[in-house]
């Protein structure tokens, strides 16, 4: 039991490691502007003397490592600094954003985590018959489809010529749950439809994979029923890259929302990082990056940690 | 002739993949004679419906809907193409390198590349891009450097087997240099599933690429690009008109192809009947 303590501890000194690493990234992406940040907020007309002030009263003036202590120091307070664009608080603009982009894709994940997960299972069982060749061409197509495609043949079909949705998905403050989930359909339904094909595909070969292995063999000679070997027999071993598949999806999904966002005009935290980026609102980038970062290191991280702790080799170690 | 059989006997999905790149290809080299009209030519009154003059009708400024799918053909395949060599060129040497030498270079190379790797792709693309600007030159520069660590990961890991077999140290016995291991050696070993990596990793360009020009962050307009041209139409798709959803189309045409063939490709070359 102690060697799985210490691969965990591995683990997640790695991951705080990372962040740290991204972090010094992102920070670090301004000073490749041309000019500084300063200069960028006051725009061209500025006078030296009070693009100096205002370096003075940003902090740019100091050491760089000092710079960066207060940058993560403030972050860790939740202040993420000042939006370029219109000198609001970038927590303010960040806030609700937020919460839309979480709870689409925990919605998305909702949905296509079990239907994936029985999907690859059934494919697994009844392999090469015509229901696995169909289930397989079809993942592979998905894969290979861009995500706005997707998404527009939804939108083409079920708001315009089903009428059953509302093709654009931008939530006003006070809309009721009801209206929410209703406008939410369709980026849901995009965003499952492309990682669904993944996980399953996944999942599919994990098992197959066990299920040649000589001891499934052996409990099937012995004469077990097929679901006693699936559940009692395959499933524990082929958890621990299960549980990982999914939770690297969970990490594309987060990322995966900013194009889906786009489409639906849907007010998330990706939608406020495509404009920003265009309006190179810089702070506004890094703030949001480093959030879609972090999420996604974390996810990264639990993923390793999840199958470390789901493996049953490593809970019985020999000797 | 013997991979004239041999592609003959491939599985339908196999044969129409190739097709498809092989027609994609010509689109591409042949654009100026296949367009009626100019890439960036203004022709018209803007959405014009399909037929008469104008086989696809027009797109929002007026310019042939047609003309431009063609001329899209060269500018992103184009560019995901050069993306992907370079990825390949700068991942796929620094891998040999790190898997040859070992020790220190290959300590410090796969650390950087776990750091990169760390960041989702598209932030990390767009936080760039954010900073330097969207040009097209940045843009293939970024998505290289990008997908390079993976290619790394994959070309270190495949080299790996190869730099321990015996021919290898008698090359190194020789006193073999750098170039000569690399180039005679390890790569011929490690050519097919690099290959296949070619496919997966240009499909994967590919998107990104007409992904970011969808945000808006990609390839310039006017410059005719898929990913740009289903942006600049998407309103018409709201009055059923499914002429947005053909570049879309055309993208995902070429990705699943490419899928079908590496499919096959790497069923071919790992010689084994999936049980």
């Amino acid at each position: 039991m102690k060697s799985i303590f210490k691969l965990l501890g591995q683990r997640l000194a790695l991951g705080l490691l990372s962040l740290l690493a991204v972090s010094v990234i992102i920070f670090l992406a301004v000073g490749l502007l041309p000019g500084d940040i300063a200069q960028a907020m006051l725009g061209q007309s500025a006078t030296p003397e009070t693009v100096a002030a205002y370096r003075a009263q940003l902090g740019l003036d100091l050491p760089p490592l000092t710079r960066f202590g207060q940058w993560i120091w403030q972050l860790l307070h939740g202040d993420l600094g000042v939006s370029l664009a219109n000198q609001r608080p970038i927590a303010e603009l960040v806030g609700s954003r937020l919460g839309n982009t979480f709870s689409l894709a925990l919605l998305a994940a909702l949905v296509s985590v079990p239907l994936a997960l029985l999907l690859g299972m059934l494919a697994a069982l009844y392999r090469n018959s015509w229901f696995d060749r169909l289930l397989n061409t079809s993942a592979l197509s998905a894969v290979s489809f861009p995500e706005f495609f997707v998404a527009y043949i939804l939108i083409l079909v079920f708001a315009v010529k089903l009428n059953w949705f509302p093709s654009i998905s931008n939530l006003s403050p006070n809309a009721s749950l009801g209206e929410v989930l209703e406008r939410s359909v369709l980026p849901v339904a995009t965003l499952s439809l492309v990682v669904i094909a993944q996980m399953m595909r996944m999942t599919r070969a994990s098992l197959i994979n066990l299920l040649a292995s000589p001891y499934i063999e052996m409990a099937r000679l012995k004469g077990i029923s097929q679901s006693r070997i699936i559940f009692r027999h395959a499933l524990p071993n082929a958890l621990a890259p299960i549980v990982n598949v999914v939770a690297l999806n969970l990490a594309y999904l987060v990322v995966g929302v900013v194009v889906v966002e786009v489409v639906f005009v849907y007010p998330g935290l990706g939608q406020l990082l495509v404009d920003s980026v265009a309006k190179r609102d810089i702070p506004v980038v890094q703030a949001c990056s480093l959030i879609f970062a972090a999420t996604y290191i974390l996810l990264n991280t639990s993923a390793d940690v999840l199958s470390i702790a789901s493996n049953p080799r490593l809970m019985h170690p020999k000797g | 002739m013997s991979l004239l059989k041999e592609l003959l006997r491939a599985p339908l999905s196999a044969k129409f993949g190739l097709l498809v790149i092989v027609v994609y290809i010509l689109v591409a080299l042949f654009a100026p004679v296949l367009a009626p009209f100019g890439e960036t030519q203004v022709v018209g009154e803007g959405f014009a419906p399909w037929g008469g003059q104008f086989l696809l009708g027009t797109d929002n400024l007026g310019r042939d809907m047609f003309s431009r799918l063609v001329f899209g053909a060269r500018n992103t395949l184009g560019i995901a193409f050069l993306t992907t060599v370079l990825a390949f060129l700068l991942g796929g040497t620094c891998g040999l390198i790190a898997a040859i030498k070992g020790g220190w270079v290959d300590q410090g190379l796969s650390r950087v590349v776990d750091i990169l790797m760390a960041i989702p792709q598209l932030i990390f693309a767009l936080l760039i891009l954010s900073v330097v600007g969207t040009t097209a030159t940045s843009l293939v520069l970024v998505i290289a450097l990008l997908d390079a660590t993976r290619v790394f990961r994959l070309s270190r890991a495949v080299a790996m087997n190869v730099v321990v077999q015996d021919f290898v140290e008698a090359a190194r016995l020789r006193g073999e240099g750098l170039c000569w291991l690399v180039t005679r050696e390890v790569l011929p070993n490690a050519a097919a599933p690099l290959i296949a990596e070619f496919g997966l990793r240009f499909c994967f360009v590919f998107l990104f690429i007409s992904a970011l020009s969808f945000l808006g962050l990609g390839i310039q307009p006017p410059t005719a690009d898929w990913g740009s041209m289903v942006r600049d139409n998407a309103v018409l798709i709201t009055f059923g008109d499914i002429s947005p959803l053909l570049p879309a189309l055309a993208v995902a045409l070429i990705t699943v192809s490419v899928n079908f063939v590496v499919d096959w490709m790497l069923h071919k070359s790992s010689g084994l009947k999936e049980c």
